[in-house]
């Protein structure tokens, strides 16, 4: 047994641990911050796979947004938690119990179930990539060899904002999304709020550009200048656009329509639904990329934001 | 030199494993928050002398997404305390 | 070359290691909630600024090298600014009890 192997076992015992922990904790806080620091820990065992891709979604994911969208969520049960004193009953909660049992019964023999060589299509993947002329194979995969998949995503997360605004009530109708935050223009949070945006937006756009050869890619990047704009507005610097303005709508429609628009001349002018001309995939792939990061961006940041709650004086 | 690196990366999830038994533990919600930023920190390095070791460069980036977005959890876990205080006080008016 | 870097980097990532060290025992053993931030913003930091320096020697080119400074600069920052944040939360009874 090499000293990887062992490192390897107390990570995932590690791991699992914190798990069980952020199930069985009764307190929502400490289930959230445990959750937190597991997004850290799953972000290093995919490094120990060498999923650096999938990693970095982690760290940005786990380590960022998710964590805003869980406090926000156990901020806003707190204040109900003393008052609802209503527990599910003996019956709703067995039925819970056997339902997650099972789920996990299934994953777990649909992974030992898998054949001993699992069937993959790794090799094909790296061995094409000279058809676009980028480096990284995940890259490949989802911009030229499953490009259908990755368009239809960002429709998915399109319909996703459509549902969270739709939650608006009338009088709030297009209007600004999420509480407006006040803070001190002189404190700490503004302070880290003036400084680390202009680093995040460099590092965001080096994510996205190392993408094409390296690790990286139009989500990930995208992640982090979301958070870089959420910081800026929950350091009440700015305020979140209303839902109604056109040019926010443009740039959350940018990213698929310039998909579709490209998927589109491939069908007229080239073989198939999203040909891209070899002579020019590159180019092409890097600009609808550029185009996803913004949307992405946008995307995001108004997830976490939430419904619109303030009207816009007209 | 690589063997020498892997024991620093055990050492430092060692101390990581120190650090989700202050999680667990608190007793304050500060105190967890604070255990999150030790989670982070020893994070990085790990990170770092995990892509040294295994020769995965690209684990710096990730190191550098972590480092960028360390802060966010527990600002989030301060401003969420004081907004819910802010219309606390509104309410109160 | 080679043989000095190595010693460099033992030697670095020997006390990054004892300053995490410190750190977690620190927040584990301090009495209360700002000497524990004390105990692990200081040596946390510190612990990742020598395994940074230790790493400096391995690192393959230029830019790997600012890649690892500039991890260690926002790691700076980050725990400066957490720091005050919780330890005034912490301070006002706010969130934090």
């Amino acid at each position: 047994m090499s000293i990887t192997t062992v490192f390897e076992s107390v990570l995932a015992a590690l791991v699992l641990g914190l798990a069980l922990w952020t199930i069985a904790v009764r307190e929502t806080y400490s289930a959230t911050v445990g959750f937190v620091a597991y997004g850290l820990m799953v972000a290093l065992i995919w490094v120990g796979l060498d999923a650096i891709d999938v990693a970095l979604t982690e760290a940005a994911i786990g380590g960022g947004l998710g964590g805003i969208v869980l406090l926000g969520a156990a901020a806003r049960l707190r204040d109900t938690e003393s008052t609802a004193a209503e527990t599910p009953n003996r019956m709703v909660r067995l039925g819970a119990a056997a339902l997650s049992a099972a789920i996990a019964a299934a994953l777990a023999i649909a992974i030992l179930l898998l054949p001993d060589a699992a069937p993959t299509l790794a090799p094909a993947a790296v061995a094409n990539a000279a058809a676009t002329g980028l480096a990284n194979p995940v890259t490949n995969v989802l911009m030229a060899f499953r490009g259908m998949d990755t368009a239809l995503e960002k429709v998915v997360l399109l319909l996703a904002i459509v549902g969270v605004w739709s939650l608006a009530s009338d009088q709030a109708w297009g209007g600004r999304p999420g509480p407006h935050h006040e803070a001190d223009p002189n404190g700490v949070l503004a302070f880290l709020a003036r400084l680390l945006p202009p680093v995040g937006i460099v590092i965001g756009v080096y994510i996205l550009w190392t993408g094409a050869d390296h690790p990286g890619g139009a989500f990930q990047g995208g992640a982090v200048l979301a958070s870089m704009w959420l910081l800026v507005i929950m350091a009440g610097l700015a305020d979140t656009p209303p839902a109604s303005s056109r040019r926010l709508r443009l740039v959350l429609v940018a990213g698929p329509g310039l998909f579709f628009l490209v998927g589109l001349g491939g069908l007229c002018f080239g073989a198939a639904f999203l040909a891209y001309p070899i002579a020019h995939a590159k180019p092409l792939i890097l600009g609808i990329e550029t185009a996803m990061l913004l949307t992405i961006a946008a995307t995001l940041a108004l997830l976490l934001a939430g419904a619109p709650e303030r009207s816009v004086p007209r | 030199m690589s063997d020498f690196l892997t024991a620093s990366v055990g050492f430092i999830l060692a101390m990581l494993a120190l650090g989700l038994v202050s999680i667990l533990r608190g007793p304050g919600d500060a105190d967890r928050m604070m255990s999150a930023q030790l989670i982070g920190t020893g994070g990085i390095a790990a990170l770092l002398l995990l892509g040294t070791v295994t020769g995965v460069p690209a684990a710096v980036d990730v190191a550098l997404i972590l480092a960028l977005l360390a802060t966010f959890a527990s600002i989030a876990f301060v401003k969420k305390g004081l907004s819910r205080l802010e219309v606390d006080s509104t309410d109160g008016t | 070359m080679s043989y000095a870097g190595d010693i460099v980097t033992i030697a670095s990532v020997s006390a990054g290691a004892f300053f995490f060290l410190a750190g977690t025992v620190g927040l584990l053993r301090f009495p209360d909630t700002l000497t524990r931030l004390h105990a692990l913003t200081k040596a946390d930091n510190l612990g990742l600024g020598f395994v940074v320096l230790g790493l400096l020697p391995q690192a393959a080119s230029l830019r790997d090298g600012l890649k690892l400074i500039s991890i260690w600069l926002l790691a700076l920052l980050a725990g400066a600014t957490v720091s005050q944040l919780i330890a005034r939360s912490a301070r006002q009874g706010g969130p934090a009890r």
